[in-house]
């Protein structure tokens, strides 16, 4: 074994994988009485685009929220990169946010703003870039999602799947470490949707990033994602390839997997009984 | 709420305190690193232009009609006792001590107050803060602080359009319609009129609105619900607890004045 050259360089041992780059352990968080995530541990896979899926309410958004700091965990500790986010300071916090970037559900765009503006915010608000220098950014991350001819275009003015995709650019802008996705497919039409599943794939892997996508969209995701996370009922359902939970024999998996109406989760809201409601129901009118 | 329940009773007072308490922590966070305005001064120049420019037209109006009125109605009432020479004396005192002010703070809560709240709450409801919060910006001093001090600044200059343009509607009715001497108008003015005891106290009352309203409205906008019946509440509260805030301080600071 060549010996540690001062200074420089860390020897990688091949023995042991690399430090997951978001991990949560036994993590509980809720409103009041209603626990959202109940004891929840997982780990996100470096360099790995990692899905995260559920029913709605389940809890996924509340993932990002704890990740990025802006929930706190009420208990369990919550990793970013092997630091604890939950002991972080204000400036800490902040310092980690710069690593991450997030995708809201609309864009989230600020709307008095350009696209150009929108994707120069992060550069304008954190680094001391020359004007020319932003400039080139701004116009080289808008390409890299297709819309560099769309830069002065007002939010206004752009439809839905062109706002989510500026919204990358400007997630991406600071060149961070993690990307966080919240529904980049919901209410796609199918030619914006398979370019959003291929951007993220392919940012992921040109940009060494590691991605977390929250969706629903079964197909696309499966096609896309390294690792998937199901969260059911405040915790963790199944964990694996796209091909081992798809094969998962937990009824709640299965039903979520097959998209089937009814099963663990159920097609009848809870109330009064059909009989209560209608009468005999099986021997005609009473 | 039942009032003879104790339990419920104890909740109501620490919730509105714990409401206190969060607006007051607010309030620091906009006051406290004050100093940094100057360096993001080109955002504050911005919300100046926002707030003051365009609240200008219903200023000047207002203060014109409010100036006609006051013009008839004190000579009105001087005009019994022989001292419409006075008039411009009293007109001044009016708008400069109380009307100016106080009615110019009304109007900036009804004009520029709901529109700061229902920017601010529908940048909450489209995510816009908290996208903002991810990317390591404070909306705080990045969104709030900019307008907050944009209103302190413009509070007090449109209050003093206001009460300039009333004493020339003043003017115009007196003088010009009724009568009065112009001599006699400007003289009394000049010679009754103190810069520092009543132009001066006009100038510190609309300072103390211009915290006041512009305060209310970004905290109204701040905490408002996500979503259009959130944001409709949260811009009638901000006109009503404004303009409560802003007659109840008036009497406050009158009665200090008069000890003055």
């Amino acid at each position: 074994m060549p010996e540690k050259a001062p200074g420089f360089f860390i020897e990688m041992d091949p023995a042991t994988p690399p430090q997951p780059f978001v991990e949560f352990r036994d993590v509980t968080f809720g409103y009041g009485a209603r626990a959202i995530l109940d004891g929840v541990s997982f780990a996100v896979p470096r360099g790995k685009v990692t899905a995260l899926m559920g029913a709605s309410g389940g809890g996924k958004t509340t993932v990002l929220r704890l990740i990025g700091g802006q929930q706190r965990a009420q208990r369990g500790e919550v990793h970013f990169d092997g630091q604890d986010v939950g002991k972080f300071d204000n400036q800490a916090l902040y310092a980690a946010r710069r690593r991450m970037g997030m995708l809201f559900q609309f864009g989230a765009l600020f709307t008095d703003m350009t696209v150009f503006d929108n994707v120069a915010f992060p550069l304008r608000e954190h680094t001391q870039l020359s004007e020319a220098l932003v400039r080139d950014v701004v116009l080289m991350k808008l390409d890299a999602v297709g819309l560099r001819g769309a830069r002065d275009l007002m939010p206004s003015e752009v439809s839905g799947g062109m706002a989510r995709r500026v919204a990358l650019a400007r997630a991406i802008a600071l060149d961070p470490d993690l990307v966080m996705y919240d529904e980049p497919f919901a209410g796609l039409d199918p030619i914006s949707l398979g370019t959003a599943a291929r951007l993220i794939r392919q940012l992921n892997d040109t940009l060494g990033l590691t991605s977390v996508v929250v969706s629903h969209d079964l197909e696309e995701t499966f096609r896309i994602a390294d690792h998937v996370i199901i969260l059911a009922n405040g915790s963790i359902a199944a964990q694996g390839t796209p091909a081992e939970v798809r094969e998962s024999t937990d009824p709640l998996v299965h039903q979520f997997v097959n998209a089937l109406p009814d099963g663990p989760v159920r097609f009848h809201y809870p109330g009064v009984s059909i009989e209560d409601d209608f009468g005999n129901v099986e021997g005609g009118r009473s | 709420m039942t009032w003879w329940k104790p339990a419920d009773v104890g909740f109501s007072v620490r919730s509105h305190l714990a409401n206190l308490g969060y607006g007051a922590k607010l309030f620091m966070r906009l006051v406290g690193p004050g100093a940094q305005i100057m360096r993001r001064f080109g955002l504050v120049r911005d919300q100046i232009h926002f707030l003051g420019n365009y609240s200008l037209a219903i200023i000047g109006v207002s203060g014109l009609f409010v100036g006609f009125v006051l013009g008839l109605q004190m000579y009105y009432a001087l005009q019994r006792y022989g001292s419409s020479e006075a008039l411009g004396l009293l007109v001044t005192l009016s708008l400069v001590r109380e009307l100016g002010p106080v009615v110019a703070a009304l109007l900036f809560t009804g004009r520029a107050g709901t529109s700061l709240t229902a920017e601010i709450g529908l940048m909450k409801a489209d995510e816009q803060l908290s996208a903002m919060e991810m990317m390591a910006v404070d909306p705080v001093q990045r969104i709030l602080a900019p307008r907050f001090w944009a209103g302190v600044i413009t509070m007090p200059l449109l209050a003093a359009v206001f009460s300039a343009v009333g004493i020339m509607g003043g003017y115009v009715v007196g003088v010009l319609m009724l009568g009065v001497d112009p001599g006699a108008f400007w003289g009394q003015m000049q010679g009754g009129v103190d810069v520092w005891r009543d132009v001066g106290n006009g100038v510190i009352k609309s300072i103390v609105f211009g915290f006041t309203v512009t305060f209310i409205a970004l905290l109204q906008g701040y905490e408002a619900q996500p979503t259009p019946e959130g944001v409709s509440r949260a811009t009638t509260r901000t006109v009503v607890t404004a303009s409560l805030a802003v007659l109840g301080l008036d009497f406050l600071l009158t009665a200090m004045m008069f000890s003055i």
